[in-house]
């Protein structure tokens, strides 16, 4: 039985569809089997993410409707062979959606795969929620500045209340995973720091990835950062949380502009 | 699943058999008990939802007309008053009023036990005989919660204290009958006394609240001490003014 992990954050623009992509992928080259599903019903955005827009023909919507199969709808992706890719419907709104059909998807791709990424819209409506729904873990994707931070709180709390494992008295794995981090900012106090945000959310962290031109780059070419500069900083931040999503101990490295040099050990280890 | 409904062949007959249920619940609501003159109680009351805007969305209200005599077209009027600022009432109190037709929400009698919520208590008289019962009947419990209360949630305690180990976040709020005591960081609203109790007090070990009131009286962020940002403190209320005091 795989494990479903919901990306969320409330907020838009933080980093949601790329770290699902990034995460994904840097998994499904450990061998993984991994899906990526995009619940972003209308505003699509993870097949281009993973350069696959032209090979949609099936999506969500038309599984959870019974008018394709999942694996005609499940696109393989081209540079890993474990990877692959539920788009969302472009056409359709988040109406198009029930919960049964969603459950339907998801435990059938439970039953295929090792991991099942839900790249959840932004907002806490029905679209976010049905995302985060049957979700075992949660990576809550935030920026390092006071609005991410609340939105992330506040998703938090509808993932203490209205997922499958609250409703039955278990509760989802969550973990912080703070991107678009600028340590020289952060230094300056431009941005809330590491400490800040983690005591506000007083949840476990994931990673944290560097602000890095190279995550643009890979969104622009259509392909997960960690597949097309795998040793570029953030691939490497990406690639890390990754491990400590399969459970492995490793300290959290505070990145630092200038390698190397100012790189230090942050004394907090990830859950 | 065995069937055990009752066979539904005849189409012409209903199924009868299944009852109607009735059951009797009780709710605890907020009363409004506006005072004369009117447009000086709306005024302040648009005062209280500037500073916490959305306190009354979700939460309709019982109007406390216990104290005020006024007539049918007037108590249509300040229910209208009070739609117009989203707050809406789904009963009236009022003790010497008959009917007040069908425009109006219907009225409500036998309120007792718990001593209802008054804005500005100290603008009125003296509890007389007029209140039926001591407050004393409600069981003071104490609600214990062990996780932090996220942005978004409200926690709403009538009787008796709140505690919660953990923090509270932006965007939240505890509204508890009796004080508030936070082992973490007040980010959020805390409410203490909501249903008449000016003993009720806040303490939270890192005071980085948007608003703490205590019985109706309350002060905003802007309104508090800079040098008790950040630090643990109690609040309390003390000849209808909320101080806030440091605890270290």
């Amino acid at each position: 039985m795989g494990k479903v992990v919901v990306v969320t954050s409330g907020k838009g623009g933080v980093g949601k569809t790329t770290s699902t992509a990034a995460l994904g992928a840097a998994l499904a080259q450990t061998g993984k089997r991994v899906a990526l599903v995009d619940f972003d019903v209308g505003l699509r955005n993870l097949d281009l993410i993973m350069g696959a827009e032209r090979r949609v023909v099936f999506d969500l919507v038309n599984v959870t409707q019974g008018v394709a199969k999942l694996p005609q709808a499940l696109i393989r992706d081209k540079r890993v062979d474990t990877l692959f890719l539920l788009p969302a419907s472009q056409t359709r709104d988040k109406d198009a959606l029930t919960e049964e059909g969603v459950a339907d998807v998801i435990s059938a791709l439970r039953e295929k795969f090792d991991y099942v990424f839900c790249d959840s819209p932004a907002g806490i409506e029905r679209g976010a929620q049905l995302a985060m729904r049957y979700a075992d873990d949660a990576v809550i994707v935030t920026n390092p500045e006071v609005s991410s931070v609340r939105d992330s709180d506040r998703i938090i709390g509808l993932l203490d209340s209205r997922t499958l494992k609250a409703e039955r008295g278990e509760s989802v794995n969550k973990h912080i995973l703070v991107t678009r981090f600028d340590a020289a900012r952060a230094a300056r106090g431009e941005m809330l720091n590491i400490n800040d945000v983690l005591e506000i959310l007083s949840t476990p962290l994931l990673g944290i990835i560097p602000e890095n031109q190279g995550v643009l780059r890979a969104s622009n070419i259509g392909s997960p950062v960690t597949l097309s500069e795998p040793s570029n900083a953030a691939a490497r931040a990406y690639i890390d949380a990754a491990k400590r999503l399969e459970g492995e101990d490793l300290p959290v490295v505070l990145p630092f502009q200038r390698q190397g040099f100012f790189d230090r050990l942050f004394g907090r280890r990830a859950a | 699943m065995n069937s055990i409904a009752p066979v539904q062949n005849a189409q012409s007959e209903p199924v009868q058999r299944k009852p109607i249920r009735f059951n009797a619940r009780s709710f605890v609501t907020f009363a409004l008990a506006p005072e004369a003159p009117l447009t000086e109680w709306f005024a302040r009351l648009d005062q209280w939802t500037e500073n916490s805007p959305g306190f009354f969305a979700g939460r309709p209200v019982v109007l406390n007309l216990n104290h005020f005599t006024l007539d049918a077209e007037e108590i249509g009027d300040l229910v209208d008053g009070l739609a117009d600022r989203g707050i809406r009432v789904f009963a009236i109190e009022a003790k010497d009023a008959e009917d007040l037709g069908p425009d109006l929400p219907p009225l409500l009698t036998g309120a007792r036990a718990i001593p209802v919520e008054e804005p500005q208590p100290a603008h009125r008289p003296a509890n007389t005989n007029e209140q039926a019962e001591p407050a004393r009947t409600v069981e003071q419990k104490t609600l214990i919660i062990e996780a932090p209360i996220r942005s978004g949630q409200s926690i709403f305690h009538p009787h008796g204290d709140v505690i919660v180990l953990g923090s509270v976040g932006s965007g939240s709020e505890i509204i508890a009958g009796g004080s508030v005591h936070i082992y973490g960081t007040l980010r959020g609203r805390a409410f203490a006394g909501v249903m008449g109790n000016p003993n009720a007090r806040i303490f939270c070990q890192k005071n980085e609240a948007e608003l703490l009131a205590v019985d109706g009286w309350y002060r905003t962020a802007d309104d508090m001490e800079p040098s008790s940002r950040g630090r643990a403190i109690q609040a309390f209320l003390d000849n209808e003014v909320i101080w806030v005091s440091a605890l270290d």
